[in-house]
C-alpha cells in the first residue's frame, strides 16, 4: 500500500500553528471527498464514514465530530416547521422583496457554519496538515479535505505515488 | 455557429479554471480579474452583471410578457372604466393586485437560478474516476455501469452519473439538455418562462400559474360582464363597436384558460404527491412499476407536501455567479488517469438529450475500450493540448493527445475517447463491445444510422490532422490485438 509516503509523511509533519503558515510552507499532496448521504432523502447530509487515508493523520472521533456537528447544521437551515413557514409566507405576502432587507434562515445558518469550519480549520485541521473546504463551494456535493505536505520533503512524489497508492488499493 | 461557440466557449473556461501552463498564465496575468458567470459552463444568458440568470432561448418568454401586459393593458383601458363606473371601483383594484403580482411571480421564475449544480472540480471528478475504476476491478474491458444504487426511506433509487457534469446525480437531479445544467430537483424546462423549473424556483412557477390562472378568469369574467352590460344598453353589435379591444381580450382568454387552468391543476396534483413532473413523466413512483414502489420524498398527507413545496426554506443559490474567479486555487498534480483531463474540453459541447440511453450505451462502450488502453500507459500525466501542432509533437506518448478540430465531436456526453479520431482510421474493424449493445462490424459496414445517433455538425474523421499521425502510437495497443480491435472500432464508432 502507500506505506513509503506515511512514513514519509510522520517525519515530516510540520506544526502548523495557523492557515497561513500551512498554505505558505506546504504543498497540496492529496484531496479527500466525503461523499453526501441520500438515505434520508434529499436534505443535505455527509458521510460519517471515516476516510483511509486520513487514518494516520486526526483522530477519528474529531473527524466524525466534525461531519456530525455539520449534518445538525444542515439540518436545522432545512428543518421545515412554524418558522420556516412563517417566513415562506410572509415572503409570499410581500412579493419576495422582504429578501432585500432580510436574509433567509438558510443564509443565516450557512454564514453560522462557514464560521464553524474556519474555526475548526484553526484549532484541529491545520495543526494536522489539513484543511477542510466549506461544502458550499463545491456546490454542497462533498466535503474536501485537502491533505499537506512540508514542501522541504520530496513533496511532488509522495504526492503522486500518493495518489497511485491509494488507486492500487 | 454553435460549434465555433463551443470551441471559443471551451478554450476560454479551460483557461480560467485549470492551473495553468506557461503559455497561458501571462495571458491570465493580463486580463481583469472575472467574475464566475462569465465563465459559466452552461448554455445560459446573464444579464445585470450576473444578477438575472435565463435560458439561451428567450424568445417564448418575451411573447408571454407582451401577451399579458397588452391583454392587461387593454383591460384597464378599455374595460375597467366601464366597469369601475357601473359596478364597483374594486374591479380595477383587484385586478391590478393581481397583476402585479403575476408579474413578479413570472419575473422571479425567469430570472432566478433554478438550482443548478455546479460540475465538478478536475479533482473531485479525478477522485470518482479513480473510485469507479476501483469499483469496476482494473482487469475488466467491461464499461462501468456509471449509476449507484441507493436506497433512501427504503425505496431502491438509482443514482445517474452524468458525463457533462462529471458528478453523480443527486436523487431528483436531472440535467437539462437546452440549458447543459444538471438541476436540483429538476421538473422541467419552460420555454414561456424562459428558464428551467427547478428546486429554487418551483414555488414561484406555481404561484405564477395559479395567479395567471386567476387573472385570466377573472379578465375574462368582466370582459364578458362588460360586453353583456353594454348590449343591454345599445345592443350586441355596437357594444362589440364601442369597445373593440374586449373581443381581442375574450379571444386571448378563452385559449389561455384551459391551457393554464390545466396546468394549475396538473402542478397542484404534482405538490400534493411531492412529484416533479420529470417523475411523474417517467412514472417513477407509480405502482406499475411494481407493487412496493412508492415515493420515499413523499410526507405522507397533502398538507404537509403542499407546505413543504410552497413554505420550505428557500436554498441559496450554489453557482455564485457574482464571485471572482480565483486563479491561484491549489490543484493536485494531473490525474495519472488520463481520462477526466479531457472532459474539461468537452464539456460545452454536449447538446443531446441526457436520457438517449443508446448514446448513453455509445459512451460506455467507447469508455470501456479507452481505460484499458490508458492504463497500460505509464503513469505520466497526459498531456491535453488543443492546438493541432502540440498532437503532433507528442507521438510516443500516448494515442490519446487531442488534436484541435476533432474535439468538437458533439457526441452530447464527453469521454476521452473522443478524441479518437486523431488516430488515422483506414481499415474497418471486428468490434464486439461489452455492455448489451453488442454492434458487429464487419469489414465495410459501418454502423447504421438508426444504430447509432449520428451527432449533427460532425467533423469527419478523414481531417488532415489525423495523417501526420505516426503508426508508432499503434506500439502499446499492438501487444493486444483485442486494445487495438478496440482502439480502431472507436473510430469507425465516432465516424458514424
Amino acid at each position: 500500500r502507500c506505506s513509503a509516503p506515511r512514513t514519509e509523511a510522520t517525519t515530516c509533519r510540520p506544526p502548523f500553528h495557523n492557515l497561513q503558515e500551512l498554505r505558505h510552507s506546504a504543498s497540496l499532496a492529496n484531496k479527500v471527498f466525503i461523499q453526501r448521504d441520500y438515505s434520508e432523502g434529499t436534505t443535505c447530509k455527509f458521510q460519517t464514514k471515516f476516510p483511509s487515508e486520513l487514518e494516520s493523520r486526526i483522530e477519528r472521533t474529531l473527524f466524525e465530530d466534525t461531519v456530525k456537528t455539520l449534518n445538525n447544521f444542515y439540518a436545522e437551515a432545512e428543518k421545515i416547521g412554524g418558522q420556516s413557514y412563517l417566513e415562506g409566507c410572509l415572503a409570499c405576502v410581500t412579493a419576495y422583496l422582504i429578501f432585500l432587507c432580510m436574509e433567509t434562515r438558510y443564509e443565516k445558518v450557512l454564514k453560522k457554519i462557514a464560521k464553524y469550519i474556519q474555526e475548526q480549520n484553526e484549532k484541529i485541521y491545520a495543526p494536522r496538515g489539513l484543511l477542510i473546504t466549506d461544502p458550499i463551494e463545491r456546490g454542497m456535493r462533498v466535503i474536501e479535505i485537502s491533505i499537506y505536505e512540508d514542501r522541504g520533503s520530496s513533496s511532488s512524489s509522495s504526492g503522486s505515488s500518493s495518489v497511485s497508492g491509494s488507486t492500487a488499493r | 455557429m454553435h460549434l465555433g461557440e463551443s470551441m471559443r466557449e471551451c478554450e476560454y473556461s479551460q483557461i480560467s479554471t485549470r492551473s495553468s501552463t506557461p503559455m497561458e498564465t501571462p495571458y491570465k496575468k493580463r486580463t481583469p480579474k472575472k467574475r464566475k458567470w462569465e465563465a459559466f459552463p452552461g448554455r445560459n444568458k446573464f444579464y445585470c452583471d450576473g444578477r438575472i440568470m435565463m435560458a439561451k432561448q428567450t424568445g417564448v418568454f418575451y411573447l408571454t410578457l407582451f401577451l399579458i401586459l397588452v391583454t392587461c393593458g387593454l383591460f384597464f383601458t378599455f374595460d375597467c372604466p366601464f366597469l369601475a363606473l357601473q359596478l364597483t371601483p374594486i374591479i380595477p383594484v383587484v385586478g391590478g393586485a393581481l397583476f402585479l403580482f403575476v408579474l413578479g411571480t413570472l419575473l422571479r421564475t425567469s430570472f432566478s437560478d433554478p438550482g443548478v449544480l455546479p460540475r465538478a472540480t478536475p479533482d473531485e471528478a479525478a477522485d470518482l474516476e479513480r473510485q469507479i475504476d476501483v469499483a469496476n476491478g482494473s482487469t475488466g474491458y467491461r464499461p462501468p455501469p456509471r449509476t449507484k444504487e441507493i436506497l433512501i426511506n427504503g425505496q431502491t433509487v438509482k443514482l445517474k452519473y452524468c458525463f457533462t457534469c462529471k458528478i453523480f446525480r443527486p436523487p431528483r437531479a436531472s440535467h437539462c439538455s437546452l440549458c447543459d445544467n444538471c438541476v436540483e430537483r429538476f421538473d422541467h424546462h419552460c420555454p414561456w418562462v424562459g428558464n428551467c423549473v427547478g428546486r429554487r424556483n418551483y414555488r414561484f412557477f406555481y404561484m405564477f400559474i395559479l395567479s395567471l390562472s386567476f387573472l385570466t378568469i377573472f379578465i375574462f369574467a368582466f370582459v364578458i360582464t362588460h360586453i353583456i352590460l353594454r348590449s343591454h344598453r345599445s345592443g350586441f353589435l355596437s357594444a362589440l363597436k364601442d369597445s373593440p379591444a374586449s373581443v381581442l381580450e375574450v379571444v386571448v382568454c378563452f385559449f389561455s384558460v384551459w391551457s393554464i387552468v390545466g396546468l394549475s391543476g396538473f402542478h397542484t396534483y404534482l405538490i400534493s404527491s411531492n412529484q416533479t413532473t420529470n417523475e411523474d413523466i417517467k412514472g417513477s413512483w407509480s405502482s406499475k412499476r411494481g407493487k412496493d414502489n412508492f415515493n420515499p420524498y413523499s410526507y405522507g398527507n397533502i398538507v404537509t407536501n403542499c407546505c413543504a413545496a410552497l413554505c420550505g426554506p428557500l436554498p441559496p443559490s450554489l453557482i455564485d455567479r457574482r464571485g471572482f474567479i480565483e486563479s491561484d486555487a491549489p490543484q493536485l498534480a494531473p490525474p495519472t488517469n488520463g481520462i477526466t483531463t479531457y472532459g474539461a474540453t468537452h464539456s460545452q459541447q454536449s447538446h443531446m438529450c441526457d436520457q438517449d440511453q443508446c448514446i448513453q450505451s455509445t459512451k460506455f462502450v467507447l469508455q470501456a475500450a479507452a481505460i484499458p488502453l490508458l492504463q497500460q500507459q505509464s503513469s505520466e500525466p497526459v498531456i491535453l493540448t488543443t492546438s493541432p501542432d502540440n498532437g503532433m509533437s507528442l507521438p510516443g506518448r500516448t494515442p490519446l493527445a487531442l488534436v484541435g478540430p476533432c474535439t468538437s465531436l458533439p457526441l452530447g456526453q464527453p469521454t476521452p475517447p473522443t478524441s479518437t479520431p486523431s488516430l488515422s482510421c483506414h481499415e474497418a474493424v471486428d468490434m464486439q463491445l461489452i455492455h448489451g449493445h453488442t454492434y458487429a462490424l464487419n469489414h465495410s459496414h459501418y454502423l447504421t444510422p438508426e444504430e447509432v445517433p449520428s451527432p449533427p455538425g460532425m467533423l469527419p474523421c478523414s481531417s488532415p490532422l489525423s495523417h501526420g499521425v505516426p503508426a508508432s502510437l499503434y506500439d502499446p495497443a499492438s501487444q493486444d490485438s483485442l486494445h487495438e480491435d478496440s482502439v480502431r472500432g472507436l473510430v469507425k464508432l465516432s465516424s458514424v
